[in-house]
């Protein structure tokens, strides 16, 4: 358009013509009627989500107030869980479930690196139809079954292995159970056996963003990686992973929001605690989600009032840090491919 | 480089300088000789006869010492202690005949496709513990017919079933479908054709919201429907809640997918005259249609599994309810937590797991069919347009441009 306008007001033999403005000119197309309606729709869809959010912090507050007022900050510190003594808060709990949550995302995070590596560059076109889509159907896995599997299957042979590890790396801090061969069940119902089980609904979380993310690491630049003699290695650790960190740093926090707020599968293995977990293998630990699940059959309204507060800070904290994460995933020089 | 390497991976070359033809002479045979096809991705049979190998030897190598000089026991461990013996054996072959370079490479490779084969054994895993627990329970027709009305702790498998919960799953999955398909495609509208600055904090929040903790989204539904509308526990506010779940996930895939149709669509819809609405109702919708249909099943897909946020919505109950709106409505994921808490008996396990069975088996069934319906990208072809592309590239060359098709199928893994 401006190189037409320009080479119209500068032809010598145009004397009668007025002068060509030197810019666009502006566009204004005026909406229709349905138009009108029709953004308006759209812009009441996405405020939804928003409204949506905002309603469930409004009403987690509402009813949490009871407690909040009666306790103050100190729900965030104290340790116990009797309501009768006032001596309720989330303090060990949310430090036992960040204990779990990191444990596995320590588990899942070179599992699902390595698999978002495979997939994308590794694996063969047709494998990696195939791969994707099992990574889909892991992450559709109901976590009830994880559960199950967890508890039933997984427990009694893990039992000798966190004996093992107790015996032979006792000498790390947090690994030693002093423990007596009589009483069963020490080493079952544990953070370590918890941990492990939501590192497999977490696997599928990362490794698919991550993937995505490596998948579009430039072609040119693995190119170029190969043209100077890079193994293909060389190539994925130069372009690739450089490429992708942002992004692969963004999904393991999104990883670290799911495991914080993995609720059933943790009810349903750990036999619950109100201290702080200080030996991993051992039986004993807890989550917010796994408390308030396992509270949910009480009736007594201060009860309920005290499991919305903990449910408050829950969503607060994986709203902060997934939010976070989506934040980072965008501004990573990568991005994921929806985001601008 | 001659030819001679550049028939195995390319960056193989670097560690066979010995397999490189510098005979006197070599340069005019290489002249006159045809050239050579040269296979990037060929696999040779060192390929595959080092790693067969190193994972013989390593059986061989782990077979006596574990359990007998290593202090361990049990399958699990003895296959750790193979494949770590494995690597090991794999890697230094590799070092001895290739170079350190390529020891690295291959040692890379061989780790990343273990966690495949890891992912492959979980899902197997999963899918087969769970039907293998759950067939006990499964062979008698019983369980697809019966409540649990009648049956007790002690009953054996012969008498009661899982009737009342698939009934109440599936309407509240139909629910929570209806609400959230339509609002989360609109919401992705929103994102995809509007944009701009506004529609950044959307994003953000919606992809925040996908990792929304399920038993939050419990509480919510509890908290709102139920303590201050004065609404029951009902199978409705179960499938509140699980709106609440899919809403992020439907959204977030849907933006994906309305993103991939192409804009000369778009266009081509604007200069006919159409107006915004009209466009996206005509042309970006349908081209869309077969990824938002993956995009609402997988959706789905996560949702009938979801327990936690049926806590405090749905309630609980042995007896059939098939109206959503009044009274306390079993759902299966609910119904097998009550059933392996409440009073583990031994029938109450393989009656869990029997459902379990049952649920996976409608998260799979729902995971084919998202597959078989929307296999396609928007603007990816069929077979069949492919060829008469194709027949028609032939007699007109000019009309074959196209745009070369998306790496894979994008929405596939968009489902946080």
């Amino acid at each position: 358009m401006t190189g037409d306008g320009r080479s119209v007001s500068s032809a010598p033999d145009s004397p009668t013509m007025v002068r060509v403005l030197d810019r666009p000119r502006p566009i204004k197309a005026p909406s229709s009627p349905g138009d009108k309606v029709f953004h308006g729709v759209l812009n009441a869809g996405g405020f939804l989500v928003l409204v949506l959010t905002g309603l469930i912090a409004f009403f987690l507050v509402l009813k949490a107030a009871g407690v909040l007022h009666q306790i103050g900050w100190r729900f965030l510190t104290n340790f116990g869980w009797i309501l009768s003594e006032n001596n309720i808060g989330v303090g060990a709990v949310l430090i036992d479930g960040t204990i779990i949550a990191v444990i596995a995302l320590a588990i899942a995070i070179p599992v699902a690196l390595a698999l978002a590596i495979f997939i994308s560059e590794y694996a063969p076109a047709g494998l990696r139809r195939v791969m994707i889509a099992l990574l889909d159907l892991m992450a559709a896995i109901p976590s009830i079954l994880y559960g199950l599997w967890g508890f039933f299957f997984l427990m009694p042979r893990v039992i000798g292995i966190g004996r093992w590890i107790s015996d032979h790396l006792g000498f790390v801090p947090f690994l030693k159970v002093p423990y007596t061969t009589f009483i069963p069940g020490q080493f079952e119902n544990s953070t370590l056996l918890a941990a492990a089980v939501v590192s497999l609904m977490i696997i599928p979380i990362v490794a698919s963003i991550s993937r995505q993310v490596f998948s579009q690491a430039p072609v040119n630049e693995r190119e170029a990686a190969y043209a100077l003699g890079s193994t293909r290695w060389g190539m994925i650790r130069t372009v690739v992973l450089p490429y992708g960190r942002g992004g692969a740093i963004g999904a393991a926090m999104l990883g670290f929001g799911r495991a914080m707020g993995e609720t059933v599968v943790i009810a349903i293995i750990i036999s619950p605690v109100f201290t702080v977990v200080t030996r991993i293998p051992q039986s004993g630990g807890n989550s917010i989600a796994a408390l308030i699940a396992n509270f949910a059959s009480e009736s007594s309204p201060e009860m309920l009032s005290a499991l919305i507060a903990a449910g408050l800070v829950l969503f607060v904290l994986t709203l902060i840090v997934n939010a976070l994460a989506g934040i980072i995933v965008a501004r990573s020089r990568s991005g994921l491919q929806d985001t601008d | 480089m001659s030819a001679t390497t550049s028939s195995r991976h390319p960056e193989d070359a670097l560690g066979h300088p010995a397999e490189v033809d510098v005979s006197p002479g070599a340069a005019d045979r290489a002249v006159r000789a045809q050239p050579r096809m040269i296979r990037l991705r060929g696999v040779s049979a060192e390929d595959v006869l080092v790693p067969a190998a190193a994972a013989v030897a390593a059986l061989a190598l782990v077979w006596y010492p574990y359990e007998n000089v290593l202090p361990f026991s049990g399958a699990l461990g003895f296959w750790v202690c193979w494949y770590i013996a494995f690597l090991v054996l794999y890697c230094a072959v590799t070092a001895l005949r290739a170079g350190r370079r390529a020891m690295v490479d291959r040692g890379v490779a061989a780790a990343t496709a273990t966690a495949g084969i890891f992912a492959l054994a979980v899902i197997l895993e999963q899918v087969g513990y769970v039907a293998l627990r759950g067939w006990a329970a499964v062979k008698h027709l019983n369980f697809f017919t019966q409540t649990m009305v009648a049956a007790g702790p002690l009953q054996p498998l012969t008498v009661g079933g899982i009737v009342h919960a698939l009934v109440g799953s599936l309407e509240q999955l139909g629910l929570a479908t209806a609400f959230s398909v339509p609002l989360g495609i609109t919401a992705a509208l929103f994102l995809a054709e509007i944009g701009g600055p506004r529609a950044q904090p959307v994003r953000v929040i919606v992809t925040a919201m996908t990792a929304l903790p399920e038993i939050v989204a419990g509480l919510f539904i509890y908290t709102m429907v139920i303590i201050t509308l004065g609404l029951h526990a009902c199978g409705f506010a179960a499938s509140l809640a699980l709106t609440v779940m899919m809403l992020p996930i439907v959204t977030r895939g849907a933006e994906v997918i309305l993103r991939l149709v192409p804009n000369n669509l778009r266009e081509a819809s604007y200069a006919l005259g159409a107006n915004h609405a009209r466009t996206t109702w005509y042309v970006v919708l349908p081209t869309a249609r077969a990824g938002l249909t993956t995009v609402s099943i997988l959706g789905m897909a996560r949702a009938v599994g979801e327990t936690a946020p049926l806590l405090f919505t749905a309630g609980f109950t042995n007896e059939m309810n098939a109206n959503p709106f009044s009274g306390p409505q079993s759902g299966l994921p609910i119904l097998i937590w009550d059933f392996i808490r409440k009073n583990p008996t031994q029938t109450m396990i393989e009656r869990g797991f029997g459902a379990g069975l049952a649920l996976m088996v409608m998260v799979l069934v729902l995971f084919s069919a998202a597959r078989l319906l929307g296999g396609k990208a928007p603007g990816e072809m069929t077979r069949r347009q492919r060829r008469r592309l194709a027949r028609d590239a032939a007699l007109a060359p000019a009309r074959a441009e196209r745009p070369p098709a998306e790496q894979g199928a994008p929405w596939q893994g968009a489902g946080l």
